[in-house]
C-alpha cells in the first residue's frame, strides 16, 4: 500500500509546476518517435505471426464437418480485438518500452542526470515522465490497431496459402457478426494498458536508487509490475465494460 | 552570501549531519573538506535542496529556501548552478546542447544568443570545437569542464561544486580549481566546493569549513589550517609526506 501511495503522488508530481508547452510539445513528439515509430516493426513482426498460429490452432480444433470454414476467421477476429492486440501487445509494450524507460531514468538518477534537473529548478518527474506518458498513451492505441491489422492479415496468408480455409469465406467470417463496441472496448483498454506500462515503468526509473546492478533490478521490477497491473486492469475492463 | 543553520540531517535513524551553522560568502571559493563519509555531499544537497535536512534552516541573500514554497524553490534554483561528481551530463544530448539545455529552459534567448552564449561559455573552460561531441566521446576532464559551462550558462549567483576534481590526473585537477576560481573571481559569485582533495584545499580554498563524522570541528582559512590546534584536522591534512613537510617548514 505504501508503494502504491508513492506511486500516487508521483502521478500528481507530474502535473505541477510543469515547462512550457512548447517543451512538451517537442518531448512528446521524440517520445513518440521512441515509443511507437521504433515499435512498428516488433509489434507487425509478432502480431502478423501470432495471428497465423491462431488461425491453424483454431482450424485444427474446429474438425467438425457441421461448423462452416468461415468461423475460423470469426474466431481469430474475435480473440484479436478483445485480448491478443491489446493485451498480448501490452506485454511486448512492457517488454520492449517500459523497461526501457526504467532503465532509461534509473541511468538518469545513479548518474545525477535528475539531481541536475532538480538544482536548474526544473520539476524532474514531469519534464521527463510526462512526455513518455502522454506518448504512450498517444501511440500504444495505433499499435493496437496497427497489431490488429497484422494479425488479421497473417491469418488470412497463413489460412489461404495453406489452404485451411478459402479467401471468401475468411472475409466472410472477419465480417461475420461484428459488433463494433469490441473495437471501442479494445481502444479503450489500450488507453489504459499504455498509462499503466508507461507510469509505472518510469516510477520504478525514477526512484532507483544504487548502481548498475539497481538498475537492471529496476528494469526487472518495472516489466513485472506493469505486467500485473495489465492483467488485473485487463480482468476489471473486461467485468465493467462487456 | 549563503547562510545555513542549524542542519542536521539522519537516514534510517543514523545521524549523518549534526547541527551544522555557517555563512558562505559571496566571492570567496568556500570549501568543505573533510574525509570520505563525514557528510560532506550530504550537507551539499541539503543547501541546494536535493535533500531536506530535518532541522535547519538555508538562507540564499537572506531568501528562506528550506521552508519556501515550491515556486520560490524554483526561483532560487536557477539561481544556482551546480558541478556534480560526474559531471552529470544528459547522455542523449551533445557537448552543446547540454550547455544550451538551461537556457532553452529557464530564459527566452534567441537562437543565436543561445549559441553565442554557449561558445562563450565553452571557450571560457577551455573547450572548442566540441560543440557537437557527445558525453561519451569526451574524456573526463573535458566532462567536467562541460558541466562548468553548463553550471555557469545562466549566469549564476551560486555555484556548487561536488568533487570536481574526483577521477582527474593531478594537471587536469588543477586546471579544474583554477577554472573554479577564476570564475569566482570574474563573476562575483558564492562558490561552495566540497573536496577531500588537500591540492584544491591549499590552491582555491579561501574559507574552509571541515567535517568530522558530520559535525562542523573548525573552520577558517587555508594560511590557518596548519595551526588549527585541531586534531582530527591535523590527521586529515597531514596524511602524506608533501604536507607533512610544509608542516614542518
Amino acid at each position: 500500500m505504501k508503494g502504491f501511495g508513492r506511486y500516487m503522488i508521483f502521478l500528481g508530481s507530474l502535473f505541477v509546476r510543469r515547462e512550457s508547452l512548447g517543451t512538451y510539445y517537442t518531448l512528446v513528439l521524440e517520445e513518440c518517435i521512441i515509443v511507437g515509430v521504433k515499435s512498428i516493426f516488433l509489434f507487425a513482426l509478432v502480431s502478423t505471426f501470432v495471428g497465423a498460429v491462431t488461425t491453424v490452432q483454431t482450424a485444427y480444433n474446429l474438425v467438425s464437418p457441421l461448423v462452416p470454414k468461415y468461423i475460423i476467421s470469426n474466431v481469430v477476429r474475435e480473440m484479436t480485438i478483445l485480448e491478443l492486440a491489446p493485451t498480448i501487445m501490452a506485454l511486448i509494450f512492457a517488454g520492449k518500452v517500459g523497461s526501457s524507460m526504467s532503465g532509461n531514468l534509473g541511468t538518469m538518477r545513479i548518474t545525477e542526470q535528475i539531481d541536475a534537473l532538480e538544482v536548474m529548478g526544473i520539476n524532474s518527474a514531469s519534464y521527463l515522465v510526462l512526455p513518455k506518458v502522454i506518448a504512450s498513451i498517444l501511440m500504444y492505441p495505433m499499435l493496437v490497431i496497427l497489431s490488429g491489422v497484422c494479425a488479421l492479415v497473417g491469418g488470412f496468408l497463413v489460412g489461404t496459402v495453406t489452404g485451411i480455409i478459402s479467401p471468401t469465406d475468411y472475409i466472410y467470417g472477419l465480417r461475420f457478426s461484428f459488433n463494433e463496441y469490441t473495437v471501442t472496448f479494445a481502444l479503450i483498454k489500450s488507453l489504459v494498458f499504455g498509462l499503466l506500462i508507461s507510469s509505472i515503468s518510469c516510477f520504478k526509473g525514477y526512484y532507483t536508487k544504487g548502481g548498475a546492478f539497481e538498475v537492471g533490478v529496476a528494469s526487472t521490477a518495472a516489466v513485472t509490475t506493469s505486467v500485473m497491473a495489465v492483467l488485473i486492469a485487463d480482468y476489471l475492463l473486461a467485468q465493467l465494460l462487456l | 552570501m549563503i547562510e545555513i543553520q542549524n542542519i542536521s540531517k539522519s537516514f534510517e535513524g543514523k545521524a549523518v549531519i549534526h547541527n551544522i551553522s555557517d555563512v558562505f560568502e559571496k566571492g570567496k571559493t568556500n570549501l568543505i573538506i573533510g574525509a570520505s563519509g563525514t557528510g560532506k555531499s550530504v550537507l551539499l544537497k541539503c543547501i541546494v535542496g536535493l535533500i531536506h535536512p530535518d532541522t535547519g534552516t538555508v538562507f540564499y541573500d537572506g531568501r528562506n529556501f528550506t521552508d519556501a514554497d515550491k515556486e520560490m524553490k524554483a526561483e532560487i534554483r536557477r539561481e544556482i548552478g551546480m558541478l556534480f561528481q560526474g559531471g552529470a551530463l544528459f547522455d542523449s544530448k551533445s557537448v552543446e546542447q547540454n550547455v544550451m539545455f538551461p537556457l532553452n529552459i529557464l530564459t527566452k534567448m534567441s537562437p543565436a544568443e543561445k549559441i553565442d552564449r554557449v561558445n562563450f561559455c565553452l571557450k571560457r573552460v577551455g573547450l572548442e570545437n566540441v560543440n557537437s561531441k557527445m558525453p561519451s566521446e569526451i574524456s573526463g576532464g573535458m566532462k567536467k569542464r562541460v558541466g562548468i559551462a553548463r553550471a555557469i550558462v545562466n549566469n549564476p549567483n551560486y555555484l556548487f561544486c561536488d568533487e570536481p576534481n574526483s577521477g582527474l590526473d593531478p594537471q587536469t585537477s588543477i586546471l579544474i580549481d583554477e577554472l573554479i576560481k577564476e570564475i569566482t573571481d570574474e563573476f562575483g559569485i558564492t562558490t561552495v566546493v566540497v573536496t577531500h582533495d588537500m591540492n584544491s584545499v591549499m590552491g582555491i580554498g579561501e574559507k574552509i569549513l571541515f567535517l568530522f563524522q558530520g559535525r562542523k570541528l573548525w573552520e577558517g582559512t587555508k594560511e590557518e589550517i596548519f595551526h588549527s590546534g585541531v586534531e582530527e584536522l591535523d590527521n586529515f591534512v597531514f596524511t602524506n609526506k608533501v604536507m607533512q613537510s610544509l608542516k614542518k617548514k
